[in-house]
């Protein structure tokens, strides 16, 4: 195998960090691809520039996705990268492994791959970096023996994503586990057959404290919450306080709807005005916690700056059970696909559908009532549609008035 | 050989199967947690049972030695079971406590850094970057090893205010959505794009690639059955490569990385924000980023000096407003700071009621 010199890339391995080119250079010592790879980054270092190509189509039979075709620009001068496709992998739910499987996935990817990961992708998958076109089709075959499937890419239903949920995490309000599975399942084909506009992700947290970014990088953001109320336990309370804790500079003066207090020892909530944005509960996670009918928050929309800025994924089903077989979240999955296929243009997201369509036409579309939940703040101004439904609606409530001789704002 | 029977559409393995015990007698029935330091936490199951985890950094860049290795440790202390975290650390989760320290020294022995709980600095969230990425501007690898390297002691011990998110993205494009960070680094363009006329009609879609635009900069040019891009509406977002190689916005000299501040994803107290732009561009430097290091690190310092106990970095500089923020840190405030592409009316001030 071709020894490269590296001393840019080399400066790398120095420091506490640990290094991602003593990762590169481990599998290059018996893999071609990899040692490539690691000629190829140190011309990227030395020239300042990237030398990697589009993908353009590869995958496997009967897939339009689940992998990312990569070549370089410098085939001739590193011969083992010419092509060097991802190859995703549907991730466990919560990134659970047992020692085996990992070790099954890894000793297939030694025979077929370059040795490199990402243990994960930013969209969830585990990611295998690196392999060549006619290897597609026999790795294909020896992970899906063996249990395993590939992820998605491309204009498609991304592989779905969870927090930890109930695996570890005492402040979830419902399994993200389950349904990550459930809906990973329910959705093989959108996932597997890119039939959309563009991409539409899922990412489900078990509460607002949302461990995988779902608000900021999710088509679909599914977010735990309840509608009870907190419960508390004042003995805990006094502990914490005992221990150091400034109860009310650290809970009561960091509320942010000031619905605390804490006066002659007794630890009070104001539940009615509680906005349930988890402060409390994650300084005291002994003292207090969630009580009352549990389910999600489901939001739409949100994306990455390109093309037209970033969004945050907008509130739309205040409240909604998340059990199993989440019949009705399927449901509601599928009616919103419905509206994004027949408005959207390609390439665009549904967020910036709704954004040029405007959000009555959306909720609308997939049967949801306007609800002050949905909103931060109405509108200032004052150009609105009205429809001859509105209008007649209006109307009636006026000559309800009339008759009754009250007012019904 | 005959190759195995390939199956389709099967999704993943049940995750079930990958639950080590403690987890499934325990599942959905954990009474509280509590980080016992900055590498190691302990739940507790409303059984009295209790599972303990041991956090380590990762490049997310990992051979499959690397992963054989984090097998080894979890057969020898862990019965097996480990799992992986969005933010690309390993975790090793050991239900019986004498097995603890015997991990902890086992990691240490092979160079493993345990940290990233709590009130600390964790794994940065970052791209591809010049490892593996058409559209790189930079190398996200490289710029998080080399943050991280003098970042380190907040991984490891260091209390901050709260906790501290990292990100790096290669392009804007910003694949893993780095948007809503208390610190990100950008990778940018800052230059408009050349289009190689000749090999456009062949590769490229003519609608596509002026669809492609946001600020409407492409308009066809007939004479060269190509199209041209109009330099003072170009913000080199460079959208419309990724539809036409023949697009080509690299520039070595010109290519760089802006920083962004102040992002959140929690609702924990205030709601989720978008991280703002403060530094619009430090060059290039590999291999290590000096400058690029040295103003991340600044931020950190600057931040915990100043914020109050359990305030992230977007709270803190929301409490004391922008304007002391650029006086407190002392980055220059230009030109680029001031919106002027979708959201400046949402920006301005519309008050005389700020400080100097």
């Amino acid at each position: 195998m071709k020894k490269y010199d590296t001393p840019l890339i080399d400066e790398l391995e120095k420091g506490p960090w640990p290094s991602f080119v003593t990762e590169m250079k481990k599998a290059g010592k018996n893999n071609e691809m990899a040692n490539d790879a690691v000629g190829h980054l140190e011309k990227c270092y030395q020239t300042k520039v990237g030398y990697w190509k589009h993908g353009g189509i590869v995958g496997v039979l009967g897939y339009g996705g689940g992998v990312i075709g990569r070549y370089s620009e410098l085939g001739d001068e590193f011969p083992g990268v010419a092509h060097c496709h991802t190859v995703r992998i549907n991730q466990t739910s919560g990134f659970f492994y047992t020692s085996s499987a990992l070790r099954e996935i890894c000793d297939i990817w030694d025979k077929y791959g370059s040795g490199l990961t990402n243990m994960h992708g930013s969209t969830g998958d585990l990611v295998l970096l690196g392999t060549k076109t006619d290897a597609l089709e026999t790795i294909f075959a020896e992970y899906s023996s063996r249990g395993w499937d590939l992820g998605s890419s491309g204009s498609a239903l991304r592989t779905p994503n969870c927090c930890v949920g109930p695996g570890r995490c005492e402040w979830t309000n419902y399994d993200t586990l389950d349904l990550n599975y459930a809906l990973t399942q329910e959705f093989q084909d959108e996932i597997h057959r890119p039939m959309f506009s563009y991409k539409f992700k899922i990412k489900m947290s078990g509460c607002a404290c949302d461990c995988v970014a779902s608000i900021a990088r999710a088509d679909m953001s599914i977010i735990g919450t309840w509608k009870g109320h907190i419960e508390i336990n004042q003995d805990e309370v006094k502990n914490y306080a005992k221990n150091g804790m400034d109860i009310k500079a650290e809970i009561v003066d960091m509320c942010p709807t000031q619905c605390i207090s804490y006066e002659g020892e007794e630890f009070k909530i104001n539940n009615a005005e509680c906005s349930r944005c988890m402060h409390c509960i994650t300084r005291m996670t002994k003292a207090l916690k969630p009580a009352g009918e549990r389910g999600a928050t489901i939001c739409i929309g949100s994306k990455a700056p390109i093309v037209v800025g970033s969004l945050l994924s907008w509130v739309i089903v205040p409240f909604i059970k998340v059990e199993p077989p989440y019949t009705e979240l399927k449901d509601l999955i599928r009616k919103i696909w419905e509206w994004w296929d027949d408005n959207a243009k390609p390439r665009e997201r549904i967020g910036e559908v709704i954004e040029m369509k405007g959000m009555r036409s959306f909720l609308e579309g997939i049967g949801q009532s306007p609800i002050p939940q949905q909103i931060k703040e109405p509108r200032k101004d004052p150009f609105m549609f009205y429809t001859e439904d509105d209008m007649a609606a209006f109307k009636a409530k006026e000559a309800e008035e009339k008759k009754t001789g009250k007012y019904k704002f | 050989m005959a190759l195995p029977q390939r199956k389709t559409d099967i999704g993943p393995p049940h995750y079930k199967q990958f639950l080590p015990p403690v987890i499934q007698k325990n599942y959905g029935k954990w009474k509280y947690h509590e980080v016992l330091s900055h590498g190691v936490m302990v739940h507790v199951g409303e059984s009295g049972d209790k599972l303990w985890t041991v956090r380590v950094a990762s490049p997310r860049l990992l051979s499959t030695a690397t992963i054989r290795e984090h097998c080894d440790v979890a057969e020898k202390f862990c019965g097996g079971f480990f799992r992986y975290t969005t933010r690309n650390n390993v975790e090793f989760l050991v239900s019986d406590e004498k097995q603890l320290e015997p991990l902890k020294k086992d990691l240490t022995a092979r160079g493993f850094k345990m940290g990233g709980i709590g009130a600390a600095i964790t794994n940065v969230v970052h791209t591809q970057g010049w490892v593996h990425c058409h559209s790189a501007c930079t190398d996200a690898s490289g710029l998080v090893k080399s943050m991280m390297d003098e970042l380190m002691e907040y991984f490891e011990s260091k209390t901050l205010p709260n906790k501290v998110r990292l990100a790096v993205a290669c392009c804007v494009n910003m694949c893993g959505a780095v948007h809503c960070s208390d610190i990100a680094v950008v990778a940018v363009h800052t230059k408009v794009p050349h289009v190689k006329h000749e090999l456009f009609k062949n590769m490229c879609e003519l609608p596509t690639v002026i669809g492609s635009c946001p600020t409407r900069a492409i308009s066809p040019d007939p004479a060269n059955k190509s199209v041209k891009i109009n330099a003072e509406k170009c913000m080199y977002c460079g959208n419309c490569f990724t539809v036409c190689p023949p697009i080509s916005i690299k520039d070595p000299e010109r290519d760089g990385v802006a920083i962004l501040v102040g992002g959140k994803i929690n609702s924990l107290r205030s709601n989720p924000k978008f991280s703002k732009l403060v530094i619009p561009y430090i060059s290039n430097e590999p291999p290590r980023w000096p400058k690029a290091v040295a103003a991340i690190k600044h931020i950190v310092e600057v931040y915990a000096a100043n914020a109050r106990k359990h305030e992230r970095v977007g709270e803190w500089i929301e409490r004391i407003g922008w304007e002391r923020f650029f006086s407190l840190t002392g980055i220059d405030f230009t030109f680029q700071c001031i919106d002027d592409f979708t959201f400046m009316r949402d920006t301005m001030r519309t008050s005389s009621t700020f400080k100097w």
